[in-house]
């Protein structure tokens, strides 16, 4: 009577998909929340917000995240054709583009963010003699550069050890659908940061 | 497929990844938390009708521990009761069974699913042990009072973490996580693992229904984690983004909240209105009524659920333009409701009526509701709303929705698939009679609550003694009864703490169909096996083919019978 059999879409790659479609919406909550801030506030675009990121080291680092995906459909490929040794390959590549990544953020980006007094902290004494001040504005656009910068970089790490338990699991040729959902999963790491790289380093 | 035969004990009863024992492990974890709720509020509730009394356990209760027990009851009745047994629970339990499947698409993150839900638990516990206790600061954790509450901003973040309101933000954030990869598990499932022949119209409603009220929580909790995660900073680590002072918003996390709450209401009923319409085809011999536009209509107010929310800011200062449109997309919102509603009732007429146990708490749920739906109309028109927002007569709204969906509904469940889950009976007459005594504590408690809340009784107020206006006699009254209702809704869930001891023990057997049931779950065992059937079923057609004139011999048509 009816030809509806089961499994249609792999069902690993339905879950991922879902995974994804959950994780876009929490990062569309900071998004959105930090797009009503800047629509509302100058302050956000000023030199001593915005206009104090580092374009060129987040350019660089908007590029390794790029070219780590491309590694990761490498990989994928690899993994199509079975090629066990190449996905794995592909695979270090990426992780090694992900560690660099986030090297330069935390290694090198924060710290000079920190040495020009920026943390993800605002003053309470200062916001209650001068509320709603430019300071206060400008400590407000900090706290959601940390906030967004380090939920992406938690995704990075989830996204690097997701990758390595995946490599270490392909080892006997087994498992090779796999390199496919944790790629999947590396482009919304990817995506979002596409996403976050505009928005808080060139609009100014 | 059922690779595990021999189950050691651990993986039999602790870390199981059977979907049967994990929806047990739901659905009684929620029933303990909806017992320790439920005591909450009685203790609150005596404290509103005779203030100053010394409660057992509690003592006399200031407002801090007023308000620690308020906000404490809702997190738990909603988060830690409802969610866990209506969605997680029966999800867990139906959704593989009636469509045939051995068990979840993803086991295991099934099993993670619940002990990440069983940690959310605990973090709650511990929030009441935080120096201070637990959090006060009202279910819908509103900045800047929550923001603020027992934090010390000169603290480090460790201390600030340490405190009732912190540890209740992660808990909650944690139990989100939990549902939404429960949630993954429900929606691949219903997707790829169906029986051969189901199309998506042969799938039971409350299967339908329990997708759909998935599909409303994953994408509107998203927002809340983020929004939690923003609130939990602005106590832990300083930060101001709802601090007006420091440039931050306090609306915004109100629009965060409700963006979610509004779906999340849905959450709760999606599969109570599923449940009901399973049993009232069963107990009437009829299929049901129009049931693909009841599907079409569920989908369409659950995405209609995502543009409602700010009818819970009416009174929060937002543009009178923005009141109008919500307003209008609540009044929209309930012609679907409506138009199920009617459906479900249809479908009884000219049935042969048999008023079993679950029927009994189904038609309880349908009486009930109605007065819940009708009264949240009155609240989503912006103007009514102004006068009675934040009194009793919400109070009084929101406990006639979900106590029906909850309680009811969640009853009716229970009693319906327990001889499938335990291969026993339970008691008809401690099931009247639990059914009957909870109805009158019930309406005894909710409906009072409507008189004084149209009278402008204010929600959050602990002790009414020094507002003159509040202190009339009737209105006392009122409390009173309320309160009383309240004691013996409580007292009435000990039938059904005996009736499921008793039943599961010594219960008259089930056997496999004790319903005459269509759908696939009655053709399993009871209980059903790991692995669930013995050869997989096919599916012929949909799940209410009850008094077929085709069908010679009997009222009912299995899915699974050619
Ligand atoms: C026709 C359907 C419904 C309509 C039109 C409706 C409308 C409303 C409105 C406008 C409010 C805000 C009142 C105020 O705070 O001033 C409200 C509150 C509430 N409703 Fe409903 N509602 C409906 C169904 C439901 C259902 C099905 C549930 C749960 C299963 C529910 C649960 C709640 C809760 C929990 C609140 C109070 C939240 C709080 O302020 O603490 N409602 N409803
Ligand atoms: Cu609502």
């Amino acid at each position: 009577m009816s030809d509806v059999t089961i499994e249609r879409v792999p069902k690993g790659r339905l879950g991922v998909w879902l995974l994804i479609a959950g994780e876009i919406v929490i990062f569309g909550g900071f998004i959105a929340s930090y797009i009503l801030a800047r629509l509302e506030y100058p302050e956000f675009g000023s030199k001593e917000a915005a206009g104090d990121l580092n374009i060129v080291v987040g350019t660089v680092n908007t590029l390794i995240l790029l070219i780590s995906n491309w590694t990761m459909v490498k990989a994928h490929e690899a993994a199509l054709e079975k090629n066990v040794a190449k996905a794995k390959s592909f695979m270090i590549y990426t992780l090694v583009l992900g560690l660099l990544f986030l090297g330069i953020k935390l290694g090198y980006e924060w710290p000079t963010d920190f040495s020009h007094g920026h943390t993800i902290s605002s003053s309470k004494a200062i916001a209650d003699q001068a509320p709603g001040s430019e300071v206060m504005k400008v400590s407000l656009f900090w706290s959601y550069y940390f906030l967004m910068t380090g939920f992406h970089g938690l995704h990075i790490v989830v996204g690097s050890l997701v990758i390595f338990f995946v490599m270490l699991g392909i080892s006997g040729g087994q498992n090779l659908h796999r390199v496919e959902l944790a790629g999947a999963y590396w482009h919304l790491v990817e995506l979002v940061w596409v996403i976050l790289f505009p928005m808080l380093y060139l609009i100014q | 497929m059922s690779a595990h035969h021999e189950q050691s004990f651990i993986s039999k009863y602790v870390f199981s990844i059977d979907h049967k024992y994990i929806a047990k492990q739901y659905t009684v974890t929620g029933m303990i938390f909806a017992f320790i709720g439920g005591l909450f509020a009685v203790a609150f509730r005596t404290q509103l009708a005779w203030p100053g009394t010394n409660i057992p356990f509690i003592g006399v209760l200031d407002g801090m521990k007023y308000n620690m027990l308020v906000t404490n009851h809702a997190m738990i009745m909603f988060f830690w009761a409802g969610m866990p047994i209506l969605l997680a629970g029966l999800g867990n339990f139906v959704i593989p069974l009636m469509l045939g499947a051995d068990d979840m698409a993803f086991p295991k993150l099934n099993m993670l699913s619940y002990w990440i839900f069983f940690v959310s638990a605990v973090l709650l516990i511990l929030s009441f042990m935080a120096p201070g206790g637990g959090a006060a600061g009202g279910w819908t954790m509103y900045p800047p009072l929550n923001a603020q509450q027992g934090v010390d901003p000169d603290a480090n973040f460790l201390v600030n973490l340490w405190t009732g309101g912190s540890l209740l933000i992660l808990a909650v954030a944690v139990e989100f996580a939990s549902m939404l990869l429960g949630g993954i598990n429900f929606l691949v499932t219903s997707l790829n693992m169906r029986a051969k022949g189901m199309k998506l119209m042969d799938v039971p409603a409350v299967v339908w229904m329990i997708n759909l009220a998935t599909v409303d929580f994953m994408f509107s909790v998203g927002p809340l984690i983020s929004g939690a995660v923003m609130l939990l900073f602005d106590r832990i680590f300083n930060t101001g983004f709802y601090d007006p002072a420091r440039g931050g918003d306090p609306i915004l996390f109100q629009h965060l909240f409700w963006f979610f709450g509004h779906p999340e209401v849905y959450v709760v009923l999606l599969p109570a209105i599923g449940i009901v319409a399973e049993i009232v085809p069963t107990f009437s011999r009829k299929p049901l009524f129009a049931s693909r536009w009841i599907i079409i209509m569920a989908t369409a107010s659950a995405f209609i659920a995502f543009i409602v929310w700010a009818h819970h800011q009416f009174v929060a200062g937002i543009d009178p333009r923005m009141a109008e449109f919500f307003s209008i997309t609540t009044i929209i919102i309930s012609v679907p409701f409506a138009f199920i509603f009617f459906a479900v009732i249809a479908t009884m007429f000219k049935g042969q009526i048999e008023v079993k146990t679950p029927m009994l708490w189904a038609l309880g749920f349908l009486v009930f509701f109605l007065v819940g739906g009708v009264t949240g109309i009155f609240n989503g028109s912006a103007g009514l709303d102004m006068y009675i927002h934040d009194t009793y007569f919400v109070i009084a709204h929101f406990h006639y929705t979900l106590i029906p969906a909850v309680f009811f509904a969640g009853l009716a469940a229970l009693h319906f698939w327990f001889p499938k889950a335990t291969g026993r009976m339970m008691n008809e007459t401690l099931g009247k009679l639990h059914f009957w005594i909870t109805s009158i504590g019930f309406n005894m408690f909710a409906f009072p609550l409507f008189f004084s809340g149209l009278y402008g009784e204010h929600r959050r107020i602990f002790n009414y003694s020094s507002y003159q206006p509040m202190m009339a006699d009737w209105i006392i009254n009122i409390r009173h009864v309320a309160t009383i209702g309240a004691m013996i809704l409580a007292a009435a869930q000990v039938l059904l703490f005996i009736n499921i001891i008793l039943s599961a023990t010594s219960g008259e057997k089930a056997g496999k169909n004790p319903w005459k049931c269509n759908t696939l779950e009655w053709v399993a065992d009871s209980p059903p096996p790991h692995g669930n059937f013995a050869t997989p079923p096919s599916c012929y057609r949909g799940p209410y083919e009850y008094s077929n004139p085709k069908r010679s011999g009997s009222d009912f048509w299995p899915q699974n019978e050619q």
